[in-house]
């Protein structure tokens, strides 16, 4: 694959590392250009150092390995004409996370959802959970605006889609569309080694990203200081596993694994306080490997990097935009900080239903919500908001209530936004009153 | 003269599949027609929900997967 990916890649890496050693102090220095334009330039160089190796790189892999080794046809069994109720709300719900890593893939899967099998109630639950709660942006979210708005996220678009798909129901109940007479077509399930082999396999990536990642907790005892600590040496634990994983399951030549793990335990020895070098290292080194084989391993770090080149230039973009008319938390961009906390501070209904709005109607390209949401919050965005906008946001957008509408029509299409906005509102306000 | 139609909605993985069906196509030196259905409506039609999708001749060959020239060459033989 290499023969016609190179390029793609060496701009990358090349943008990447002039974005991580960007000299902004001294370019500031010798050119006169307006405060924001080195507000936007400062949050990209920190984006860069702070996001991309430990938390963006492995997000990618795991969000590349759910498309290869989860059989999507398997979970859509359950969303199936003759589902149980209970289980494809349930099913449509969280499979979001599964099935629409990327976000072009879930208006065909509503649409199927809703003509071919369970109905109206799990399609919507399914459109609103499915851009909610897709793995990259949860963890996303969590490692740039906290752990908190990240669960709260998450649950949050859980319950939501829930709620959602059953007003949708029950409002439309008497009108359960005559059902289409075509078979949903679905692959057959290919089993390749059993579930709980491919759990661990899950469990080790997840492992590596939530341990590289360990905050500094605020006091220093207890559990979390204690992981915190020793994080990096929790995190190579969790990394050799992984190793032995690849080796023992995923038919990876022990010799080719062992020129990964050698180098990488070498730079940590060698270079103790740069944990960077040695997580570089890991990475590298699984790409080349994983990359020049076939079959699933070439899979998986094919879809990996399709992830990476599609989401890397538009995040760059969102992160400079988002510098630039908000600043770093702490400055100004330029869009004055009153006008933000003016609009949504505080926790007032308007400001939560105001946010709710501008979420729904905006288009945020795959994760640049995030930057975009960190200006606002530096500006005085109230909590209670930020959530509001986080709920709302990413499920809908104009040119998709566009697409929705070509579906169910123009009545339910509105149904559905105005139960979105409603429900971001009200959840707002409930955590915004929370978290005071 | 063969019809062959690519479902989805021009993802990334989309346009790959349908790359590959015009190289395996050509390889195969055969007459044929490649049409890129992105209209929700039409796709649903085929019974598809994981996209891409190809269909040849009318007949649904593969949902969900990109895949490669040479397994295209197979199904149009």
């Amino acid at each position: 694959m290499w023969a016609r990916e190179w390029r793609p890649l060496v701009v990358i890496v090349a943008v990447f590392l002039l974005c991580f050693y960007l000299p902004v102090d001294w370019l500031r220095g010798s050119a006169g250009l307006p405060g924001a334009v080195w507000e936007g330039l400062y949050l990209v160089r920190w984006y860069a150092q702070e996001h991309v190796i430990l938390c963006l790189v492995p997000a990618f892999f795991i969000a590349g390995a759910i498309s290869v080794f989860v059989s999507q046809a398997s979970v859509l069994k359950y969303l199936g004409a003759g589902a149980k109720k209970v289980v494809a709300y349930g099913v449509a719900s969280v499979s979001g996370t599964l099935l629409a890593v990327c976000s072009c893939t879930v208006l065909p899967l509503f649409a199927g959802i809703y003509g071919m099998g369970a109905g109206l109630g799990p399609a919507s639950a399914f459109l609103y959970a499915g851009p909610a709660i897709n793995v990259l942006a949860i963890i996303f979210t969590a490692r740039v605006l906290g752990l908190e708005l990240g669960v709260a996220r998450a649950v949050g678009a859980i319950v939501f889609s829930v709620v959602i798909g059953l007003f949708m129901h029950f409002i439309f109940r008497k009108e359960e569309l005559e059902k289409a007479r075509i078979q949903a077509r679905l692959p057959e399930p290919e089993v390749k080694r059993p579930l709980w082999q491919n759990a661990l396999f899950f469990a080790s990536l997840v492992g590596v990203l939530v341990f590289a990642n360990w905050g500094e907790p605020a006091r220093e005892t207890g559990l979390w200081y204690a992981i915190y600590s020793s994080k990096w040496l929790i995190t190579s634990v969790v990394a050799l596993a992984l190793a032995v994983i690849l080796v023992r399951w995923f038919d990876l030549g022990l010799w080719k694994v062992g020129t990964v793990v050698v180098p990488t335990a070498l730079a940590a020895l060698l270079l103790p306080s740069e944990p960077l070098v040695a997580f570089a290292v890991a990475v590298l080194g699984l790409s080349v490997i994983t990359s020049t084989r076939g079959g699933e391993p070439g899979d998986w770090f094919a879809e990996s990097w399709k992830f990476a080149k599609q989401i890397l230039p538009l995040l760059l973009v969102g992160v400079l935009i988002a510098g630039l008319l908000l600043g770093r938390p702490g400055e100004e961009g330029l869009i004055p900080s009153g006008w933000v906390s003016g609009a949504v501070g505080g926790n007032s209904l308007l400001a939560n239903l105001f946010a709710s709005i501008a979420g729904a109607f905006m288009y945020f390209a795959t994760l640049t919500e995030v930057p975009i949401l960190q200006g606002l919050i530096g500006n005085g965005m109230g909590a209670g908001p930020a959530l509001a906008l986080l709920l709302a946001g990413p499920a809908l957008s104009l040119p998709n209530m566009l697409v929705i509408r070509s579906v169910i029509g123009t009545r339910k299409t509105v149904v559905y936004v105005a139960l979105v906005v409603v429900m971001s509102t009200v959840a707002g306000l409930i955590y915004g009153a929370m978290s005071r | 003269m063969r019809i062959i139609q690519i479902l989805g909605k021009g993802c990334p993985s989309c346009e790959k599949l349908a790359e590959n069906a015009e190289v395996a196509a050509r390889e195969l030196g055969i007459e044929y027609q490649l049409e890129k259905v992105t209209d929700l409506k039409q796709i649903m039609a085929h019974g598809v929900m994981l996209t891409p999708g190809l269909v040849v001749d009318g007949e649904v060959k593969s949902v969900g997967k990109v895949l490669s020239s040479d397994e295209i060459k197979e199904l149009l033989h």
